[in-house]
């Protein structure tokens, strides 16, 4: 049957949750769709006009009849609602601690990087029995990350980050599927996911292999991944601090022209407007392409922006460092 | 009480002497009836040129590899299967046609309020129609009928701004359309119709054209800004320019969910007036079917966000857009229910509508039943941009939406030409369809479960045997839609004369003659009763009078 299946793998812990729902839905759908059809039947086989039966008398409303059939499905409806609606809180909120890989997606390939620097392209590797969260975004149209056996999917956006999370429970290769039409090659924006136990994981995380970047080139010139990584796109994040000259004014002391980083990302940030804001991904991306978009209390309008100057790629390295920076704190 | 040839007079005989001057008389007519005859033959061939299109699709999909054509040109494909489907079939199929014949007849009344304007919203269709068709033959459109930002707006280089314009166009044709219809039922309704008397046909176009009239600017307004951002950079929707993808999503499913209903309300219409007529009873539960029309229309302007549960929209608002589509579960409910009991204690008969009738019934159930997994948030996740969804919204479209306007076109086709249609081959036709309609979108939902994307124009190969199943029932389907093209137009020559009323059904449009006189009734009719005012011993007379030999 391996050629022809009739129901998809259940590969992470989402996927037996979201079935035992479906299996729901699908018992009481036969409920209506089962019984429904031969009570019709039923009925017009035996008040076909041809069949001599009793028909004085006929009813044209009872208001006992319609509240029956009015509150009974609302009740079932409301079930599966918050069965679903809970659920659905699940899967949308990633734990505190989980595995962060960065998701770029283009026309037509998606692009991961892990944190140890491991670069893949139209696959991605992940542990099994860890919560891995995906931080996408994409450098063209919408995007869809969408893993049938895991039963997630998030749509990719250009111009912000959409998170999506999942813990795979059985080693294999599953489909990646890009979800929403974004264009000629749409269904060739495909891939594998590869689940492995947590040791083959960090063996394949260490193997070295080609650096290959976004734009599907392989770059030689870099170093490829050593066998003991220490946090290379946290690494690459503070080369670029560097060389970009932020830390002229992100003093990490404090005090500087802008905030220190430290400590910045996950907390609440107060600002010169009285509102406050989780310092989250989208947080972060917002303040370096459009500084003046949220200005912390204190501070004054004059970063620049950097929209254009960096590419996407470059702006995961540098969100990951500033995220590296939170860590040191606990 | 047969008539043994047609009236003297009616509104599809003129006295035109040459050709020139019939042509005229069509396309500069302004009875509502001639109109609905434009919008038939014109909606029928947009029908078959997006039938074409699917059957394209349909073909490519039996190997999973892209070897019939190129990505591209699949792309256009299915495209111009959408955009052709929703905005020039499915949207106006059954008001136009239908609702245009029917709407004045019904109440009693000569004429829309505007007729003028009835025949403008016909050529704004026909150039909305024609800027669609240019497009296609000028290279196509790949965004898909959704026209996703910014994919639409800055990456597509396919004829994007003409169809759009296209749409825009035929908006305006929605827009005039329900207008008329709104006034008309206000303002012109016979002595002593009230509304609670009103057949449920005109119950559902008036909830339908609340929609047409709020929702169509609205989907206006969105592709106009697609084409300002395509043709002058200004940043709407693209990020790259400053704007918000998602903008585009939420004004495109503020009309399009909305749309849905106005595809489906006027369908259950139609249903209401079809039990009724062929069980010889009163409908059951009459105000509660009126209401849940209404209550559809309120209720699909709040639900547009389930379209959207993995876009990236906030947590809580999903869930909101969920318990509210929940809600919409129950008005379709009821009347499911209320047309199951109209049955009761009925003289059913398997006359053609009625078996079009029934299959929409069970069709929109699993249909209805299906929108609900789609609304649950959790399985949402997982099923949507799948062919879980594409199954979903052809059993709510073709199954209920064609379903309700075939039968619909074979209830009144003895109204709209006095003669009769083939009951033998209308019946064997409404079989293929329901059959071969099944055989395609059912075998879909189980392709959706497994992950099967929609809009995949190469696939892997564990999914082949179910898309050749789909397409398999594809053919049947596509002959269930060819017999009635060939019945329907030999009964034009030799059908039997029908008579006015050859269902014995109430409804002032059977008062008047078959085809009606251009100015419908000869005076003014006086309404003294409630809609489907069928006797209490209606049915038991139907029954006693039925012999071995007569319908079924």
């Amino acid at each position: 049957m391996r050629d022809f299946p009739l129901f998809p793998d259940q590969a992470s812990t989402f996927a037996t949750q979201v079935d035992q729902l479906y299996f729901f839905l699908v018992a009481l759908s036969l409920i209506f769709a089962g019984v429904l059809p031969f009570v019709i039947l039923y009925l017009i086989v035996r008040y076909h006009r041809s069949q001599k039966v009793d028909r004085s008398n006929p009813v044209n409303s009872n208001l006992k009849l319609e509240l029956t059939w009015t509150i009974i499905p609302l009740i079932l409806v409301m079930l599966v609602f918050f069965w679903g609606a809970f659920l659905y809180v699940q899967i949308r909120t990633p734990p505190m601690r989980t595995l962060d890989v960065y998701v770029i997606g283009k026309q037509w390939m998606w692009h991961v990087q892990h944190p140890n620097g491991k670069r893949e392209n139209n696959e991605l590797h992940v542990p099994i029995g860890q919560p891995v969260k995906l931080i996408m975004t994409s450098q063209d149209v919408i995007h869809s990350f969408y893993i049938p056996a895991f039963r997630v999917k998030q749509d990719v956006l250009p111009g912000r980050y959409t998170v999506m999370w999942f813990q795979a429970t059985k080693p294999g290769e599953y489909h990646l599927f890009c979800a929403e039409y974004c264009g000629t090659e749409h269904s060739l924006m495909i891939g594998r996911v590869v689940a492995l136990p947590l040791a083959d994981y960090e063996r394949w995380l260490a193997t070295p292999g080609p650096v290959i970047l976004p734009d599907g080139s392989i770059d030689t010139g870099r170093p490829t991944v050593v066998a003991s990584p220490g946090d290379p796109m946290a690494a690459a994040g503070a080369q670029l601090f560097t060389n970009l000259g932020c830390a002229g004014c992100h003093a990490m002391a404090g005090g500087g022209v802008g905030p220190s980083l430290k400590g910045l990302y996950g907390a609440t940030e107060k600002l010169n407007d009285g509102s406050t804001v989780t310092a989250d991904e989208n947080y972060l991306r917002e303040s370096i392409l459009n500084p003046t978009a949220k200005i912390v209390a204190g501070y004054a309008p004059v970063m620049p922006s950097y929209q254009g100057q960096i590419s996407e790629d470059q702006l995961n390295q540098l969100i990951a460092y500033i995220k590296s920076l939170a860590d040191t704190g606990n | 009480m047969a008539t043994l040839s047609l009236p003297q007079s009616s509104y599809i005989r003129d006295n035109s002497r040459t050709f020139t001057e019939w042509l005229k008389s069509w396309l500069l007519t302004v009875d509502h009836k001639r109109i609905a005859i434009l919008y038939l033959l014109s909606i029928n061939f947009f029908f078959l040129l997006g039938g074409l299109a699917a059957t394209l699709v349909r073909v490519e999909l039996i190997t999973p590899q892209g070897d019939l054509m190129s990505s591209d040109v699949y792309n256009r494909a299915f495209t111009l299967h959408g955009v052709i489907m929703v905005f020039f079939f499915l949207i106006p199929s059954i008001p136009a046609v239908l609702g245009n014949f029917l709407v004045p007849l019904m109440i009693g009344a000569r004429d829309l309020a505007f007729p003028r304007l009835n025949l403008l919203s016909w050529y704004l269709y026909m150039i909305g129609g024609l800027f669609a068709l240019i497009a296609a033959v000028f290279g196509g459109v790949d965004t898909g009928w959704t026209f996703y930002t910014p994919f639409s707006s800055t990456y597509s280089n396919s004829n994007v701004v003409m169809t759009i314009t296209g749409a825009f166009i035929m908006g305006f044709s929605s827009i005039l359309t329900g207008l008329n219809f709104i006034v008309t039922i206000h303002k012109m309704r016979a002595p002593g119709l009230t509304w609670f008397r009103l057949p449920l046909f005109i119950w559902a176009n008036y909830a339908t054209s609340i929609i047409q009239i709020l929702a169509t600017p609205v989907l206006g307004i969105a592709l106009l800004l697609v084409v300002v951002e395509r043709l002058w950079g200004v940043g709407i929707y693209d990020p790259a320019l400053g704007g918000d993808p998602l903008l585009f999503q939420h004004l495109f499913w503020f009309y399009s969910h909305p749309a849905v209903y106005i595809m489906i309300l006027p369908a259950m219409g139609v249903i209401s007036e079809l039990i009724s007529t062929f069980s010889r009873k009163r409908i059951f539960g009459y105000e509660f079917i009126a209401f849940s029309s209404i209550a559809i229309a309120i209720l699909g302007f709040l639900v547009w966000g389930h379209h959207m549960f993995v876009s990236s929209q906030s947590v809580y608002a999903g869930l909101i857009f969920s318990f509210i589509t929940m809600l919409v579960a129950i008005p379709s409910a009821i009347k499911v229910f209320n047309w199951t009991a109209t049955l009761y204690k009925g003289s059913i008969s398997y006359r053609t509508p009625m078996l079009y009738a029934l299959g929409f019934i069970g069709l929109f159930v699993i249909g209805g039943l299906t929108g609900i997994f789609l609304g649950v948030t959790a399985v949402d996740l997982h099923v949507t941009d799948t062919y879980f969804v594409v199954a979903h919204f052809h059993y709510v479209m073709v199954g209920g939406t064609i379903m309700a306007y075939l039968g619909g076109i074979h209830f009144w086709w003895p109204k709209m030409t006095g003669r009769m249609y083939n009951e033998t081959w209308g019946s064997i036709a409404a079989l293929i369809i329901f059959v071969g309609f099944n055989m395609t979108f059912f075998p879909q939902f189980i392709l959706g479960y497994l992950g099967m994307p929609r809009r995949y124009h190469v696939y892997p190969p564990e999914f082949q045997v179910l898309h050749v199943m789909s397409t398999a029932g594809a053919s049947i389907l596509a002959i269930g839609f060819i017999v009635p093209l060939i019945y329907l137009g030999i009964s034009l020559r030799k059908g039997r004369i029908a008579g006015d009323n050859p269902w014995g059904a109430t409804g002032l449009e059977w008062k008047t003659s078959s085809p009606p006189p251009t100015y419908n009734f000869d005076k003014t009719p006086i309404v003294t009763e409630e809609a489907y005012a069928y006797p209490p011993e209606a049915a038991e007379r139907d029954a006693a009078s039925w012999r071995p030999g007569s319908p079924l």
